[in-house]
C-alpha cells in the first residue's frame, strides 16, 4: 500500500487513530471466529461520519479495499480484514444522537452497542431484537448481519425495525436512505442493506424504531426426554396460535456445560429443556401461560418449572447465553453453526445431527431458536488431534447440507461472511447469484467493500451492460408520452 | 400522435416471463406488468408500453405449510383467495389493503407495498416476504431469500423488489410467513372533532403495552375517530381498557364488537375512483397535522396512527391541492396515489427529489434493467 494513503488517513483521522505496528494490528486479526485470521495494512478508527466518508474516499482514490469492523463479535468471519487492505474500526462512533420517544425512534451511531439501545429508551419501551452477544456487539454489525435473538419469533429481527440509514457508499459519498418515517418513495434501499454484510457501504448514522415494553413476562422451562420430544410441544404451542415471545431449546450436551457456569440445577436426566417465554397484556400473558404449561405436559413433558420472580428468570436466560462459551469448558474447540429447518422438520433434522454426529465420532451440542427453527449446532473438536479439525468441518458442513436439504438455510442470523459462502450454491442458483452481484455492482462497482464476502466466488461488475436508452420508437418520433 | 397496438401475453412460467423480457429487452420495447389491474393508475404516467405482461396464469397457491406457518404464492393469486385457503387452517397473511373487490394479485400488492390496518402489529409487505422469484430482462429467473422464517443468507433482494413497482423485473412467486386468526376481536372506537386530540389520544394508546391489532384514525367531513381493535382471550377487557384512555382524552367512546366492517371500511378508504387520495409518510406526531391538513381542504382521511401513515381523499383533484398538501406537511413526503393522469403528469406523484437517493435508485435499475423494458418512466426520479 502506498505510504500516501497512509499519510492521508493519518491526516483524516489524526495519527493516534491510524495503526500500521503489525502488534497493534494483530488486534483485529479475528472477529469472533477465530479459525480465520489476517492482518491489515492499516486499521483506522474515526471518529465521526465526516472521517469514516473521507476514509473510504481516500481508499477509493488509491484503488486499496477497504472491511469495517463493529465490535467483532460476528460469527461468520464478515470483518476478517484483507490483507492488502484497510480495516475501518467503528468502535470510536458510539454516540446516541436521538431519543425521540415521542415518534418511538432512536438515532444512533453504528459504534453503539446493542444493549444501550433499549437502556436509552427503558423502562417504557424497548428495542426487541437481542443477540446473545448484545452487551458487546455494535448496532452497525446488527444492521449488517441483520442479527437476530431469543425474542425475534414474536417481535422480528433487525431488519424490522431498521428505518433510516446514512450510508458511506464505496466511493466516498453520503446518501440518506429511508429516514424516521415509513414508506418513503423509491426503492427499499435501507431495506435492501440490512443483511449485506459490509458489502455495500459504511453505516454511518442509524434510525431504530422502539416500542412499548411488554406489560407482563412469564417463564417456565420444561424438560423432556429428548429434543425430538422438546420438538413435539413447540409444534403443538405453535399450533395452537400461540406467540411465545421466545422459545429456546437445549440439549443434554449443552446444558451440561451451561450448568458449569450458570448453576441453575436443573435435572441430570433431562434429554432437552425448553424455554418459553411469553409477554404482553398481564391477562392475555397468564391465559396463554396456563395453555402452553398443558400444552408441555400433553407432549410428554417430565418436568416444567416456572420462575417466580425475574431473578429465576434470568437463572434460565443465564444457562440458555452461556451456551457459546460454556461449550468451551467442555471441549477444547467448537465449531458453531447457524442453520435454518421449517420448524415441522426439526425432530427429523436433529436425528439426522445425532446421526452424523455418531458416523463422525465427534459430539455436537444443539441449543437453537425453536420457534424460528434457527439451530446452533456445536460441533465439538480437539484442533490438537491430527485430522480432527477436517472433521469436525466436514461434519459441520454435512449439517447445513441437511438443512438445506430439508427445506432450511444456510445461516439464520450470523451471516455468511468467509465462512459459509462455499454454501451459497447449494442455496442458490448461478442466476441468482448474478442477481445479487447486479445490486453489489450497483453500490460497488469496483468491488472494494469487504471484498471476498458472501459471494462464493470472486465477481468483478464490469460496465453497466447497456445505456439507459431512449425507446427506439421514442427516437423515430413514432410514440411519445400521453 | 401515432397508435401502436399493445400486444398482450400471459406466460404460465417464470421462465416463459424471463424468455419475453429477454426479447423485449433485444428488440427495445416496453413492457407494462399486469396484476388484477388495480392499480394501474398509480406512478407517473410513463411512454405507452408496446407489451402487456399478465400474471393471470401464474396463479397457483403452491405451497401452504399449516405446521411452519408460510405459503409459496404465484403472483398472479388473488390475496383474497389466498385468505380463504389460509382461513381453513386458522391462518392469515396478515396483510389487509384494500383489494379492488377480490381482484388485487398479491404480485401487485408485493410491487407496489400496499398494507392496511393489520400493519400495526404485523408491519407490511417488506416484512412479511421471506423470498421472491424474478424474472429478469436479461431473461434470467431469479430467485432471493428463502422459505424459512429467518435466513440472512445473501441479498434480501424480497425488500428491493417490494414496493419497486414492477421497475426492476417481474415478481413471479413470492414466499410469505402466516400468521394465527386472531380469536375474536373487539374494537374501541373515540369519536371527536378535533383532530389534535384525536391523533394525541391515538399515541397515547400507542405507547401503552396493550397489543392492539390495529390502530387507526380516520377523518371525514368535521369529525372524527381513534379506531383500536384487539384480539384474544383477553380483547373485551383490554378493549375496554382503552376506551377509559379515549373518555379521558375527551372522546365519546364505544366497544364495537363484530367490527369486520368497520375496518374494511379503514382499508377501503385508502382508495377513490372519483377523489384524489395521497398518502403521507409522517412520524407519529405527525398525525395531527396530516389530518388537519385533510379538514382544511374539506377531504377525509384514514391513518396508521402509530405509524405515522395517512391517506387523505380530496374531492377535487388538482396540482395546487398537492402542492398546498405539500407545503403544509413537508419533510414528510407526500405521495399521490389515485388522481388523473393529467394531474400526475403535471406533479411528480413520488415527492423524491434528493440527488443522492435518486441516483443510488438510477444505478440499482441500470444494473437490473438496464434498456429500461420494465415499466419505464413510472417510477420514483423517471425510473
Ligand atoms: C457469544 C456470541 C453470541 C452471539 N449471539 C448471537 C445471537 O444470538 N444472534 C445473532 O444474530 N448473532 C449473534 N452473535 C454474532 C454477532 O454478535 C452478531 O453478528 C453481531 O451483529 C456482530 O456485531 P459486531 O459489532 O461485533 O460486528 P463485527 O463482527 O465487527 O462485523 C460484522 C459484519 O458487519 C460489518 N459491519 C460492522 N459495522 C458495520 C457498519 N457500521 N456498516 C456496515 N457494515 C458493518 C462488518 O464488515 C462485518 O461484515 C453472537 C456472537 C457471539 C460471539
Amino acid at each position: 500500500m502506498a505510504g500516501r494513503l497512509v499519510d492521508e488517513l493519518r491526516r483524516i483521522c489524526g495519527a493516534e487513530h491510524v495503526l500500521t505496528d503489525r502488534h497493534q494490528l494483530r488486534t483485529y486479526e479475528s472477529d469472533g471466529l477465530l479459525q480465520y485470521h489476517a492482518v491489515p495494512r492499516a486499521a483506522v478508527l474515526p471518529g465521526t461520519g465526516e472521517e469514516v466518508a473521507a476514509v473510504v474516499r481516500a481508499c477509493h482514490g488509491a484503488g486499496v479495499p477497504w472491511v469495517a469492523r463493529g465490535s467483532g463479535s460476528g460469527l461468520s468471519g464478515g470483518a476478517l480484514p484483507v490483507e492488502e487492505g484497510v480495516l475501518v474500526v467503528l468502535t470510536r462512533l458510539r454516540r446516541i444522537l436521538e431519543v425521540d420517544l415521542p415518534n418511538q425512534r432512536v438515532i444512533c451511531e453504528p459504534g453503539v452497542t446493542n444493549t444501550a439501545i433499549s437502556a436509552a429508551v427503558g423502562p417504557s419501551h424497548f428495542y426487541p431484537p437481542d443477540p446473545s452477544s448484545q452487551i458487546v456487539c455494535s448496532i452497525g454489525g446488527n444492521v449488517a448481519e441483520n442479527s437476530g435473538g431469543a425474542h425475534c419469533f414474536k417481535y422480528g429481527f433487525t431488519t424490522n425495525y431498521v428505518c433510516g440509514l446514512e450510508v458511506v457508499l464505496a466511493d466516498g459519498s453520503l446518501v440518506h436512505l429511508g429516514g424516521k418515517e415509513l414508506d418513503r418513495p423509491g426503492y427499499d434501499l435501507h431495506g435492501v442493506f440490512v443483511g449485506s454484510e459490509g458489502t455495500l457501504g459504511v453505516a454511518t448514522k442509524i434510525t431504530l424504531r422502539v416500542v412499548p415494553a411488554p406489560e407482563a413476562v412469564r417463564t417456565l422451562v420444561a424438560f423432556f426426554a429428548s429434543p425430538r420430544a422438546a420438538g413435539h410441544a413447540v409444534s403443538a404451542i405453535v399450533s395452537a396460535g400461540v406467540v411465545p415471545g421466545a422459545i429456546e431449546m437445549m440439549d443434554r450436551l449443552t446444558i451440561d456445560a451451561s450448568e458449569k457456569m450458570a448453576h441453575a440445577g436443573w435435572p441430570a436426566d433431562a434429554g432437552a429443556a425448553l424455554i418459553v417465554e411469553l409477554d404482553g397484556p398481564e391477562n392475555e400473558c397468564e391465559a396463554r401461560f396456563d395453555e402452553v404449561s398443558r400444552l408441555c405436559g400433553e407432549a410428554g413433558a417430565t418436568g416444567v418449572v416456572i420462575a417466580r420472580d425475574a431473578a429465576e428468570r434470568d437463572v434460565f436466560w443465564k444457562m440458555r447465553k452461556a451456551a457459546f462459551p460454556a461449550m468451551g469448558r467442555v471441549s477444547p474447540n467448537y465449531y458453531v453453526q447457524d442453520s435454518v429447518v421449517p420448524r415441522t422438520r426439526l425432530p427429523d433434522v436433529l436425528d439426522r445431527i445425532d446421526e452424523l454426529a455418531r458416523e463422525y465420532g465427534l459430539r455436537v451440542g444443539n441449543v437453537f431458536h425453536a420457534g424460528d427453527g434457527n439451530l446452533h449446532p456445536l460441533v465439538c473438536y480437539d484442533a490438537h488431534t491430527p485430522g480432527e479439525a477436517e472433521r469436525a468441518e466436514e461434519l459441520a458442513g454435512q449439517i447445513v447440507v441437511a438443512c438445506v436439504e430439508a427445506g432450511g438455510s444456510i445461516t439464520g442470523e450470523h451471516g455468511v461472511g468467509v465462512d459459509k459462502k462455499r454454501y451459497m450454491p447449494k442455496m442458490f442458483a448461478e442466476d441468482d447469484l448474478a442477481a445479487f452481484q447486479k445490486l453489489r455492482c450497483a453500490f460497488d462497482p469496483d468491488g472494494l467493500a469487504n471484498p471476498g464476502k458472501v459471494m462464493p466466488t470472486p465477481r468483478l461488475c464490469g460496465e453497466v451492460p447497456g445505456p439507459y436508452r431512449e425507446h427506439p420508437l421514442e427516437r423515430a418520433g413514432l410514440a411519445e408520452r400521453f | 400522435m401515432a397508435q401502436v397496438s399493445l400486444h398482450r401475453i400471459a406466460p404460465e412460467s417464470a421462465a416463459e416471463a424471463a424468455a419475453a423480457l429477454g426479447e423485449a429487452a433485444a428488440d427495445g420495447r416496453r413492457v407494462r406488468f399486469r396484476g388484477g389491474g388495480t392499480k394501474l393508475g398509480w406512478g407517473t404516467p410513463g411512454p405507452r408500453p408496446d407489451v402487456e405482461l399478465s400474471t393471470e396464469r401464474l396463479d397457483a397457491i403452491v405451497e401452504h405449510n399449516e405446521g411452519d406457518l408460510t405459503a409459496v404464492l404465484q403472483a398472479g393469486v388473488p390475496l383474497a383467495r389466498a385468505q380463504e385457503a389460509f382461513r381453513a387452517a386458522g391462518q392469515m397473511l396478515a396483510l389487509d389493503p384494500p383489494d379492488g373487490d377480490g381482484a388485487a394479485t398479491i404480485g401487485g400488492i408485493v410491487a407496489t407495498a400496499d398494507s392496511g390496518p393489520l400493519r400495526h402489529r404485523h408491519n407490511t409487505v417488506r416484512d412479511l416476504v421471506l423470498g421472491v422469484q424474478i424474472a429478469l430482462p436479461d431473461g434470467s429467473v431469479a430467485r432471493a431469500g428463502s422459505k424459512v422464517i429467518k435466513n440472512v443468507a445473501g441479498y434480501d433482494l424480497a425488500k428491493l423488489l417490494s414496493g419497486s413497482f414492477g421497475t426492476l423485473g417481474l415478481i413471479t412467486e413470492v414466499n410469505v410467513r402466516l400468521h394465527p386468526l386472531p380469536l375474536e376481536t373487539v374494537t374501541a372506537v373515540g369519536r371527536g372533532g378535533d383532530p389534535s386530540a384525536l391523533a394525541a389520544a391515538a399515541s397515547d394508546l400507542a405507547h401503552r403495552p396493550i397489543e392492539a391489532e390495529a390502530l387507526d384514525v380516520s377523518w371525514s367531513g368535521d369529525a372524527g375517530a381513534v379506531l383500536a381493535r384487539f384480539g384474544g382471550a383477553s380483547a373485551p377487557e383490554r378493549a375496554r381498557a382503552a376506551l377509559g384512555v379515549l373518555s379521558e382524552a375527551g372522546l365519546d367512546g364505544e366497544a364495537v364488537d363484530g367490527d369486520g366492517p368497520l375496518w374494511t371500511r379503514q382499508a377501503a378508504a385508502q382508495r377513490s375512483a372519483e377523489a384524489m387520495v395521497v398518502r403521507v409518510s409522517a412520524t407519529q406526531q405527525g398525525v395531527a397535522a396530516a389530518l388537519a391538513a385533510a379538514r382544511g381542504a374539506g377531504g377525509s382521511a384514514v391513518g396508521r396512527a402509530a405509524l405515522g401513515l395517512v391517506w387523505i381523499a380530496l374531492g377535487e383533484a388538482s396540482p395546487e391541492a398537492v402542492h398546498e398538501l405539500r407545503r403544509q406537511l413537508a419533510p414528510a413526503p407526500c405521495i399521490v396515489l389515485d388522481a388523473p393522469g393529467a394531474v400526475r403528469e403535471a406533479i411528480d406523484p413520488w415527492d423524491e427529489s434528493d440527488p443522492g437517493r435518486l441516483d443510488l435508485m438510477r444505478r440499482v435499475k441500470e444494473r437490473f434493467d438496464p434498456c429500461a423494458v420494465c415499466n419505464p418512466g413510472i417510477f420514483a426520479g423517471g425510473i
